[in-house]
Parts: structure tokens; sequence; C-alpha cells
């Protein structure tokens, strides 16, 4: 089955991207494929290649970033939650003149048509967040 | 994109206009899925019906008034709007209060809208 991913909450802050990021790994696992993955919202958090975890926690942004470069999944951040929470690729911290950028490499900053598009080309789409 | 993949979605927003960011979040997905010609139902139940009552002032709390755009939305050709009729009732509204035409139905029609569509979205 082809399914996309939303993701509308923050790492750590509940279990809700754990369970995003748990769900897409058994999907794949399975032999399923993921058309995209989408952090929206609060989940935009889940790009922001600043974050540090203790040595003894899950650090679920590396994991992230390792099941994207894995799979090769195509991974979006909304630019307009991102660029509100402070999460700017390369391009951005240049248009808006800011003194650095922080989008994990593995994600992409684009629009909430990449969403709707996922929409209309998956079988299944998946929240989660309350 | 071509219309021939559109698709039905339902979106749900529970949340009050402006104690935090999930009613600005799900209008704007509304909006771009309105953009790429799908079939919207836009569902406001529990306190998410505030979203829609006339007479917002929240310039008085530094914030961007969010009914115009719920007043602009039959431009996009979103014109399913429902309210949860019990809602509207535990809050002493009434539809004539409302920003946009809007109907009110039972949760069973929710359940129905939701069981016919490709897609459900909820914030």
């Amino acid at each position: 089955m082809k399914l996309t991913v939303l993701v509308h909450a923050a790492p750590y802050s509940s279990q809700a991207a754990y369970s995003a990021y748990r769900f897409s790994a058994s999907a794949l696992a399975a032999g399923h494929e993921i058309y995209r993955l989408f952090f929206y919202y609060d989940g935009v958090h889940n790009s922001n290649s600043l974050s540090i975890q203790a040595q003894d926690e899950f650090d679920l942004i590396a994991a992230w970033r390792t099941l994207i470069d894995t799979h090769q999944l195509d991974a979006i951040s909304c630019v307009s939650s991102a660029l509100k929470r402070g999460i700017l690729d390369a391009q951005e911290a240049a248009r808006y003149e800011k003194s650095a950028s922080n989008l994990a490499e593995e994600f992409t900053l684009s629009g909430l048509g990449q969403l709707v598009e996922a929409s209309m080309m998956s079988d299944r789409v998946v929240s989660f967040g309350g | 994109m071509s219309i021939d993949n559109a698709k039905t979605i339902t979106f749900i927003s529970r949340s009050t206009p402006y104690g935090h960011g999930r009613a600005k979040a799900c209008l704007d997905m509304v909006l771009s899925a309105a953009v790429f010609e799908q079939k919207i139902n836009f569902i406001f139940m529990d306190d998410g019906v505030w979203q829609l009552k006339k007479g917002q002032t929240p310039s008085n709390i530094d914030a961007k008034d969010l009914s115009a755009a719920f007043a602009a939305l039959p431009l996009y050709e979103v014109n399913d709007l429902y309210v949860e009729a019990s809602a509207i009732e535990e809050r002493g509204l009434s539809l004539d209060e409302l920003v946009v035409p809007a109907q009110a139905i039972e949760s069973a029609k929710i359940a129905e809208l939701i069981s016919l569509s490709d897609v459900v979205f909820t914030l």
C-alpha cells in the first residue's frame, strides 16, 4: 500500500512523533511504500538538526534521518510552519538574513500543496498528533 | 494537477480560533486543498465552532482575524461547511451568528461524512 504520513506534533513533547516514526519504520519493513513524510505545524521540530538528546535517551531526530536516508524517502517540512519555528535551510537563512540554518539535510522545505498532492497519490494518509 | 485524481477530503477543526495555532493550521490545509480542486468537507466540532462566530476582535491580543478567511471560503469553492449541532447548542450559539453559512449536523451525519471520505484530517 502507498502511504503518506503526516506528523503535526513535536518530538518529545508527546509520544505522537515517536509513534509516527515507529509506524513508518514498521510499514516499510512490512513492504509498504511511503510516498511522502510531511511534517506540519509543531511537527517541523522533527527536522531540527540542532536538537540534542541525553546520551541515554532515544534520539528521534537521528532516527528519522537514518530512516529517510536508508529508504530514500521524500521528507518535507512545511515551509511556513518551519520559518515560524526557526527551522531554516541555507536558502531561507540567506533570504531572511539569519545567522544560521538548521534544517536536517534529509528534509526539504516546501508548501502544503505537497501534502495535498501526496493525499491524492496515496492509498492512505495517516496522521500523528492530537 | 489533473482533477481526475480529486479526492473527498474532510477536515475537522475542533479548537478555538486563537487559543493556539490549530485553527489557523487547519484553515491553511483547507485552502491548499481547495487550490487543488479537491472535494472538501469542512466540519467544525467542539470549541471549533467559535472560529465562525461573528464579531471577533483578535487585534486585542495581537492576533490576526481568521474570520475574514472563513467568510471567503465560498470564493474558494469550499461550500460544504458543517457545524456540530450539539456544539452550537452547548455554547449558546445560533447559525445566524456565524460569518459564513454552515449546516448544523448531528454526530451520525458527521460519521457518515467521514465514512464517505478518502482522507480525513483533524486538527
